[in-house]
């Protein structure tokens, strides 16, 4: 048995998971079978708001296959199953039930009113066309502003609103900073805009799907769900199943980005059709059920308005945002624009501070977790904001965000919203990125293009971001009223052959996790890479765990790796120690060898693995066998940054916008894994951009879904992405003993405003000044239109030609 | 209907409903469950297979309209323990996170590299423009793509999966576990 000599943390290993999925032999849940497994189909409603008069299966329950169809009153009699809102922003949020199956009405279209449970899957889908269900429709309420009008219809008519809460931070009241209202009435340059982020379908490539087995002394339910383990706990609090009477496991999982972050009306149904029926049962749906039903993402307005002085010092910062919850509260749904709460600020110091957010009801699908949850929408509105600012002050953007920095010297720093950020070097990381991509070089060809009135326009595009990673610390979460804590566990095994199980509760869909926690188990134990195993998704093994989501498993998840490695060697040198007659603190440990220091006296951890496992000769109060938990709750989160720049050609004849070049330079602080996180990298930015220029879930007036199939909703493929320049620059983390930051989802964050605000500086001295999300060649045609009948033409160089700029505030 | 056909070298012989679609069939009746289904729109690319050495999308394709045909899935490209050239270079390349739309993408490629063997990445990035990935950003399988081509024999392509082949590249072994 030799030990690694080289370190494993900061290898590019290609990883152990793919074996599985490049050859076909994966566990995806659909794969999974059963004996005399059942299948359901859940009929959805049409309309977007209606009363549901009466709803006739019998026709239904006669068709070939048809083993039950069931109605709300057939699965939850009193009306008394509601899905969990784990995240209540205030104490008097208002938190409708959500049925698991509509009973009177229906609030969006796609909420499901019945389940046929069938031999095949193609019987209970066939029977769903024979059930009968008299609808009387309801005024539909769409869109934020129209869902606070006057005399509005309203989604829950018990609630006499469609106002959900109301949640404010104030840096004057907070003690953080100033009062924002002084900074505005008193600053030499204000600037207000209204931005609006659209509403985006996380659209995971694996149909969500769930099984369940009541046969067994647990009942087990399989699903595509990011969070088993909270999934376990919700379901027994919800249906009263005692929690040591259930086992979930997440299999293979093919995506999530946030999407899978729930605990959903179809998980619930199966395990209360499969109770009933005493039979296994299985659910999957189709893609246009995944784009009508599970939940949306973003969809917010922002009015932000930031105060300066003409030099360029950022005085204010306010924010009033509105936020459409869909028709029902998600599990941490309105909790999302809360986190954006926190990262409006950015990298700036900025010295007074006002964020309030409006929870908004709506007759469409409820919206919730989606990569980068809260902070996208943030960095969106403020580097949009900064350029716009620039712009009026007729300052280079680059040079704005500079001078407003928080400088390297400066960390750590604690923002005016309150966070402390460990450590950062925005210095660093621009520097590089501006080198990458010819900064320079390329705003002289911008000015060329300018010059000689070049159809194609050159835009530059900044994003200098932040994000807070690792959610925990649980104290803190717990001060914002979110329902659960942050921590994470993590088991170590050194079994009798010196192999060695590590169980992880964060649980992977397509992060890597099983080769990172090897490399990570490799280094502080010295064993060999390939003797790791890593066991995840099955609260049967890992009874303990909080899941995925949020850029937390490396950042909370691998540290609680490195923890219950730490005790596994303190416990091997103990009998090390015994073993070779002498005292612990004699004993090094490297490369998985202790060593009696100044001889040549020594063993390896796999033998003392092996003599714990016998436990012939171990000292007195030590244990058999070789393993430990740990538990970790990091004591603040982590800060990743860095800058993103973009280059976009603008065809001002046609729209279209051509990425030319994108480079990023990251610090997640220090890396596991450069080949995952490049990976991880690639795939944020694709999501960060596919928002700037091409998604948009767009419902009619009726409250349909248009865009319900990959058809209509434009996912980019490889012929609409360009390659990306990604670099990193690496100032670890002083939170953790590893340094590491997290990367799952600064990509898609700092993305989406580096291609915005690149196609409005193509633009700019045509007279635009924004252009909604997303950038299709029809919005940004019209933009150049409008703004050169405002600005008087192209090529005019109208200075920053703020055709609607609310930039009131002017010179005192 | 009753239909036979060769699925990753072994012939099967099924009745079928005439609406079954060929993607259904390799599921649900011969459990070759490597092949998934991302969309009802045929315009994820999950499912592709190869149908007498072209790729398809198995799910716009009736279970009948293959009978006597050829098929082969992602379960069929290794050969004895060996991967297939672009299999190998999906692994190399980090070309895959969750890894669910991989097999189509895999299959795709191939029937990519058949028609061009030495592709730029133009090329690459639209001979899959039909085969959607959320996680990847593309980047790394277009990479993928263009180093396995560098792996492969010219026209080593659905050609030389055929089960009766005799088509021959320098596989790799399956590596990672
Ligand atoms: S499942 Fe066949 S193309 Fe999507
Ligand atoms: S790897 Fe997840 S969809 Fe492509």
């Amino acid at each position: 048995m030799t030990a690694t000599i080289e370190p494993e943390v900061g290898k590019a290993r290609s990883r152990k998971e793919d074996a599985r999925l490049i050859t076909g032999r994966t566990r995806w849940t659909d794969n999974l079978t059963l004996p005399g497994l059942l299948h359901l189909a859940i009929l959805r409603s049409p309309f977007a708001h209606a009363r549901i008069n009466s709803i006739d299966t019998s026709e239904a329950k006669t068709r070939p296959g048809v083993i039950a169809v069931y109605t709300a009153t057939d699965l939850d009699p009193d009306g008394s199953i509601g899905l969990p809102c784990a995240w209540p922003i205030t104490p008097d949020m208002k938190s409708p039930r959500r049925p698991v199956l509509a009973a009177d009405t229906v609030n969006f279209a796609g909420e499901g009113v019945a389940v046929v449970v069938a031999r095949s899957k193609a019987e209970a889908t066939d029977a769903l066309e024979a059930i009968e269900v008299d609808y009387e429709e309801l005024p539909v309420v769409l869109g934020l502003e129209n869902a606070l009008a006057e005399g509005a219809p309203l989604v829950h008519e018990e609630l006499g609103t469609n106002r959900n809460a109301l949640w404010v931070f104030d840096s004057g009241e907070a003690g953080s900073g100033g009062n924002v209202e002084e900074a505005i009435s008193g600053a030499e340059v204000v600037v207000k805009r209204r931005f609006r982020q659209q509403r985006l379908i996380p659209a995971f490539m694996e149909p969500r799907s769930c099984m369940v087995d009541p046969t067994g002394a647990q009942i087990t339910m399989w699903s595509a769900t990011q969070v088993p383990h909270i999934l376990k706990t919700m379901a027994a609090l919800t249906l009263g199943i005692p929690e040591h009477k259930l086992r979930v496991i997440a299999p293979d999982v093919g995506g999530g980005f946030g999407g899978k972050l729930a605990v959903i009306p179809e998980e619930t149904m199966s395990l209360l059709v499969a109770q009933k029926l005493g039979k296994p049962v299985k659910w999957t749906e189709s893609r246009s059920e995944t784009m009508l039903a599970a939940h949306h993402g973003r969809d917010q307005v922002q009015d932000i308005t930031i105060a300066a002085n003409r030099d360029g010092t950022v005085t204010g910062l306010k924010v009033e945002l509105l936020a459409d919850m869909g028709a029902y509260l998600g599990l941490v749904g309105p909790g999302v624009p809360i986190l954006g709460a926190f990262m409006f600020n950015a990298i700036y110091k900025i010295p007074a501070y006002h964020f309030a957010c409006t929870t908004v009801f709506t007759n469409t699908t409820l919206t919730d977790a989606y990569r980068g949850a809260g902070r996208p929408e943030a960095t969106f509105g403020i580097e949009r904001i900064m350029d716009e600012l620039a712009a009026e002050l007729g300052m280079e953007p680059m040079e704005l965000r500079k001078k407003n920095w928080i400088k390297h010297e400066e960390f750590p720093f604690t923002t005016v919203a309150g966070l402390t950020y460990d450590s950062g070097n925005y210095e660093a990381a621009t520097e590089k990125a501006m080198q990458l991509f010819d900064y320079d070089g390329l705003r002289r060809e911008q000015k060329e293009r300018r010059d000689r009135n070049d159809p194609v326009q050159l835009g530059i595009g900044i994003s200098t971001f932040t994000e807070m990673c690792g959610l925990a610390p649980s104290r803190v979460v717990g001060s914002l009223d979110y329902g659960a804590g942050g921590w994470e566990a993590a088991s170590i095994r050194m079994l009798a052959t010196g192999k060695v199980e590590v169980v992880t509760g964060a649980s992977a869909h397509g992060q890597g996790h099983e080769t990172a926690w090897s490399q990570i188990v490799a280094d502080q134990l010295g064993v060999p890479f390939e003797d790791v195993e890593v066991l995840h998704g099955d609260t049967q093994s890992s009874a303990k765990g909080l899941d995925t989501y949020g850029s937390r498993s490396l950042v909370v998840g691998g540290i609680a790796v490195v923890k219950a490695a730490e005790k596994v060697v303190t416990k091997a040198r103990t009998i090390a120690a015994h073993l070779m007659e002498c005292s612990p603190d004699d004993l090094e440990f490297a490369q998985g060898k202790f060593t009696v220091r100044g001889t040549d006296k020594s063993t390896t951890i796999q033998d003392i693995a092996f003599s714990a496992f016998l436990a012939h000769n171990l000292p007195d109060g030590i244990e058999p066998t070789l393993d430990s938990d740990a538990v970790f709750d990091p004591e603040n989160f982590s800060f990743p940054h860095g800058t993103h720049l973009c280059a976009a050609e603008v065809d001002t004849e046609t729209g279209r916008v051509n990425l030319r070049s994108y480079v990023c330079v990251d610090d997640i602080g220090s890396v596991v894994n450069p080949l995952i996180v490049e990976g991880q990298v690639h795939g944020g930015l694709a999501q960060g951009i596919a928002q700037a220029l091409f998604e948009e879930a767009v419902y009619d007036e009726s409250g349909t879904l248009t865009t319900g199939t990959f058809a209509d909703y434009l996912l980019p493929s490889a012929a609409d992405l360009p390659s990306f320049t990604t670099d990193r620059t690496e100032t670890p983390s002083t939170t953790n003993p590893l340094g590491v930051k997290g990367v799952g989802e600064a990509g898609t964050i700092a993305s989406t405003p580096a291609v915005v605000n690149a196609v409005v500086d193509a633009v700019r001295h045509l007279g635009v000044d924004d252009i909604e999300m997303p950038c299709s060649p029809m919005r940004v045609w019209a933009a150049v239109h409008r703004g050169q009948k405002d600005a008087g033409g192209l090529g005019s160089e109208a200075g920053g030609g703020l055709g609607s700029i609310d930039a009131s505030g002017g010179a005192q | 209907m009753r239909i036979t056909v060769t699925v990753d070298g072994t012939q099967y012989s099924d009745e079928v409903e005439p609406r079954t679609l060929l993607v259904h069939y390799l599921r649900e009746t011969l459990g070759k469950v490597g092949t998934v289904i991302g969309c009802d729109t045929s315009n994820c690319g999950a499912c592709t297979v190869h149908l007498n050495g072209q790729s398809v999308k198995s799910c716009s394709v009736l279970a009948v309209q293959a009978d006597g045909c050829e098929i082969t899935t992602i379960e069929g490209l290794a050969r004895d323990g060996q991967l297939h050239p672009v299999q190998q270079a999906f692994h190399d390349n980090h070309a895959l996170q969750c890894g669910f739309c991989t097999p189509g993408m895999i299959m795709q490629s191939i029937d990519l590299l058949a028609d061009n063997p030495d592709p730029d990445e133009k090329a690459v990035r639209e001979g899959l423009e039909g085969n959607l990935c959320r996680c990847t950003g593309y980047q790394n399988i277009v990479r993928a793509v263009r180093d396995a081509a560098q792996h492969m024999s010219p026209g080593a392509g659905p050609e030389a999966e055929r089960v009766d082949g005799s088509g021959v590249r320098e596989p790799s072994a399956i590596g990672g576990e």
